[in-house]
């Protein structure tokens, strides 16, 4: 799908504090210094804090400090360049945008652990694609939290999108198989699922996961076509582990990386690249239905070095 | 929880046992691991640094220098500090006279707020307190519903006799931040039917939020003025990275938060934040929350939670959570058969069941020393557990009893029969039986301290065969898995 488009603007906004934890600290301790050990520790300390993690910050720092040993870098400057480019290059050119199926209804199952936005993404996603002419449906395969199904009707009266729903502790499958059936006979152009939070450690519950995918395929052999982990980026290297075992669950497509507003440590989108194999698709920058970004590395890095 | 920060101790102390003594180089050496473990395991970077300099001064003192375990005075060192940096415990919930006592929780989106309210009052009900739960979020969409359907379910199944009651005004519900401050006037006219219904507790449930959400904060400032609340509780997600020192600083620094209830420890995090928050706030680790439901809430124990970082298991935890769902009197009586040595085949059944009633296995096999790290490759077949009591059922009682007669190999064969079991698998069972057998009876009669020893002594191989057949589990092998639909059927119970 040729999903939105990124800009800067809220990109900038959104990662707003990170930039407090980055940028800044970079900038006053490199701008118009010499680049020496000290200064690369420092650097090493900023992108910690900044929550991109240990194993991430340890190979650029060595990197980097290769480049200061051969004298390539000198200057303060060429440090902040060096990451700018550096960071830049470790998203390389993925595809981020979503699947588009060849017949509709192309089916996004979204997933994740326990609060951390599931739900609101997928009104997110919803208001985005409504918002170029598509018709979406969503399924409200959440069956299990208190009022998770009520939570989606207010999305829905807001945003006037069609919902399918079950009953209260109804088979999350046996609604995602109603709303697939539901999507094909209507022609809509998207089924979003929305599941119910599960924890990661939770072994049956990751194989509920499998059931709802089985189901979809029981009517479409090639759906889903998208399967977004929706992670919480106020968390820290818990995320990492969150991803891997879903991974090891159902063939995640693609994160969307939520609540970016609320933290001071965009840092973890790094992590997230260097440790596991699924592109960053979406961000969350806030609780409103438009604040939702595609991940743009250009965009993203621009705005983390912007001081 | 914390399993791999304990592994990662574990190595640096094993590698620094093995030579005996240790010099200032190894300190900084092991100091630079734990450094790493604490950041990995998202303890926020400047409390890391305080840490490790304070563990730093006390190891390189004279003492630890000249010790000839060196590891094991680190151990204790790292532990200790673990301890006070996490510590005292307190979980007392005070309650004020003349009622109601206001109790107010807040904390950032989606960390459990509404769930932990459910959880509080449940805890209240078991005390005897009668409870009302208001729902000042009209935030989130249907978080009233949400909040209503918790409370109703803490009413109808909570354990207890008082009341718990739900105070809320799902018409004044905002979108997107437009009537902030009607919370306000909603958690008054609950805190007045609290008073006139005589309620002994008022729980506010507020609507998450950013700390740099000036809006909102000015309305969480407005309702404890108005309320003037006697406990503010801080609700923290225990997968919380970096993040969590601003986070909770701010809630502290604007609310002076009197307790943290940490949430989502059910989850494999490594837990830093309990220790960044804790420093930061200076306010005790009320509670933790290890699951959905609302009977999954417990006290915090520093010393458990530094056992577990530091790869000593958490037997104290195990015990306690056993000595819950055994009868008293069915235990006792079974630690005295043990003492002489009595265990038999129903007693195999009765503790299994106990186990299997104590929640995920994993959870409860991650708490005893040693397994942590090798639990991670386990997956549990509970359906195991119902072959085992299938194969068991199609004993005779005189055999359940005295299970030599079992040897018999037409015995064997016709509780195989009997339970649709091969006869390698009854046999593998009465193995497994003879090995519990062993290890209880070596524990029972031991203290608590005896036990740890105990279980220290069979550590890895030895004690992870034991419980994992204990527990019915296998590495590999085995196919059979929990059918997706008992499960979840387990999971409706709310
Ligand atoms: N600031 C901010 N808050 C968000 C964002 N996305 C979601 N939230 C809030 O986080 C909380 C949890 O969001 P939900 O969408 O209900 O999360 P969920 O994953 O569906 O939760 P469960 O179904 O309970 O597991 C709500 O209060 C949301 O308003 C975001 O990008 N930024
Ligand atoms: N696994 C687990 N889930 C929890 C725990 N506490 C809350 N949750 C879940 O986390 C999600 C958000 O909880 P909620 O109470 O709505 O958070 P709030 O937004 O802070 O009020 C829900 O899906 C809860 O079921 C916990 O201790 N363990
Ligand atoms: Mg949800
Ligand atoms: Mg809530």
């Amino acid at each position: 799908m040729g999903i939105f488009k990124s800009t800067l603007s809220a990109v900038r906004k959104g990662l707003g504090r990170t930039r407090d934890t980055m940028a800044a600290p970079l900038g006053s301790l490199l701008r118009g210094k010499q680049l020496d050990d000290a200064a690369v520790d420092e650097i090493e300390t900023i992108l910690l804090r900044a929550d991109v993690g240990v194993s991430t910050t340890s190979s650029i720092i060595s990197e980097l400090r290769a480049a200061v040993k051969d004298g390539n870098l000198k200057r303060g400057e060429d440090a902040i360049d060096f990451l700018r480019v550096h960071l830049r290059d470790q998203f390389g050119d993925t595809d981020r945008s979503l699947a588009n199926a060849t017949t509709s209804p192309t089916v996004v199952l979204v997933a994740g652990v326990n609060g951390v936005g599931k739900t609101t993404s997928v009104a997110k996603i919803t208001w985005s694609l409504m918002q170029e002419g598509r018709s979406v449906l969503v399924a409200a395969a959440d069956t299990y939290r208190a009022a998770a199904v009520e939570q989606l009707g207010i999305w829905s009266e807001r945003l006037g999108f069609d919902l399918v729903k079950g009953q209260d502790g109804a088979d999350p499958a046996a609604v995602t198989y109603d709303a697939t059936e539901a999507a094909v006979a209507r022609g809509a152009d998207v089924l979003l699922v929305d599941t119910a939070g599960r924890m990661h450690t939770e072994k049956g519950l990751m194989r509920q996961l499998n059931k709802i995918q089985s189901v979809i395929r029981k009517l479409i052999p090639d759906a889903p076509h998208e399967v977004l982990l929706v992670l919480d980026a106020t968390q820290g290297q818990n995320a990492l582990a969150q991803a891997k075992a879903f991974q090891e669950t159902i063939d995640l497509t693609g994160i969307m990386l939520a609540k970016l507003d609320g933290t001071a440590r965009g840092g973890i989108v790094l992590a997230i690249h260097d440790a596991l194999d699924i592109p960053v698709k979406l961000v969350g920058l806030g609780e409103r239905p438009e604040d939702i970004e595609p991940f743009d590395p250009d965009a993203f890095t621009q705005a983390l070095f912007e001081e | 929880m914390f399993n791999a920060l304990s592994d990662r101790f574990s190595k640096t102390f094993r590698n620094l046992s093995g030579r005996g003594r240790i010099s200032e180089a190894n300190v900084r050496e092991a100091m630079e691991e734990i450094r790493q473990a604490l950041l990995e395991a998202d303890v926020n970077l400047d409390v890391v640094n305080g840490f490790c300099d304070r563990i730093q001064k006390e190891a390189l003192g004279e003492e630890i220098l000249q010790s000839l375990k060196p590891g094991q005075q680190m151990t204790h060192i790292v532990h200790q500090q673990l301890v006070e940096l996490m510590g005292p415990v307190d979980s007392h919930v005070m309650l004020v006279d003349p009622p109601p006592t206001v109790i107010m929780l807040c904390g950032l989106q989606g960390t459990g707020k509404t769930t932990t309210c459910g959880k509080l009052a449940a805890y209240l009900k078991r005390n005897g307190r009668n409870t009302l739960v208001c729902a000042a979020d009209l935030q989130r969409p249907a978080a009233v519903e949400q909040l209503r359907v918790v409370v109703e379910g803490v009413q109808t199944s909570g354990k207890g006799n008082a009341q718990v009651a739900f105070h809320g005004e799902p018409d004044k519900c905002a979108e997107y931040g437009t009537a902030t401050g009607v919370a306000i006037g909603v958690c008054q006219r609950a805190l007045k039917r609290a008073r006139s219904e005589r309620f002994d507790v008022l729980i506010l449930d507020t609507a998450g939020r950013l700390h740099i959400d000036d809006d909102l904060m000015k309305e969480l400032d407005g309702v404890r003025y108005a309320l003037n609340p006697h406990q503010i509780y801080l609700v923290v997600d225990a997968m919380t990275g970096q993040d969590a020192v601003q986070s909770a600083s701010a809630f502290n620094d604007r609310m002076a938060v009197d307790g943290v209830i940490l949430t989502k420890l059910d989850s494999d995090t490594r837990g830093g934040a309990a220790l960044s928050v804790k420093e930061v706030t200076g306010a005790p680790i009320k509670f933790i929350g290890v699951g959905e439901g609302h009977d999954a809430l417990e006290e915090f124990h520093p010393e458990r939670m530094a056992g577990r970082i530091l790869g000593m298991g958490d037997v104290v935890s195990l015990v306690e959570k056993a000595q819950q769902e055994v009868d008293e009197e069915e235990a006792e009586a079974m630690a005295e058969r043990l003492s002489k040595g009595q265990f038999t085949m129903n007693d195999f059944v009765k503790q299994i069941r106990s186990l299997r009633r104590m929640g995920p296995l994993k959870q409860i096999m991650g708490m005893i020393p040693g397994v942590g790290s090798a639990i991670k490759n386990l997956d549990g077949h509970e359906g195991q557990l119902d072959r085992l009591e299938a194969i068991v059922g199609s004993m005779t009682n005189n055999e359940r009893e005295e299970a030599t007669l079992l040897k018999s190999k037409s015995r064997v064969r016709r509780i195989a029969r009997g339970s649709g079991a091969s006869g390698p698998e009854v046999n593998k069972l009465l193995k497994q039986f003879e090995m519990i057998k062993k290890m209880s009876t070596q524990m029972a009669g031991m203290g608590m301290l005896g036990k740890m020893k105990a279980m220290k002594g069979m550590q890895g191989e030895d004690a992870m065969a034991g419980m994992e057949q204990l527990a019915g589990m296998s590495t590999r092998g085995s196919t059979k898995t929990t059918s997706v639909k008992k499960k979840f059927k387990k999971r409706k119970r709310r």
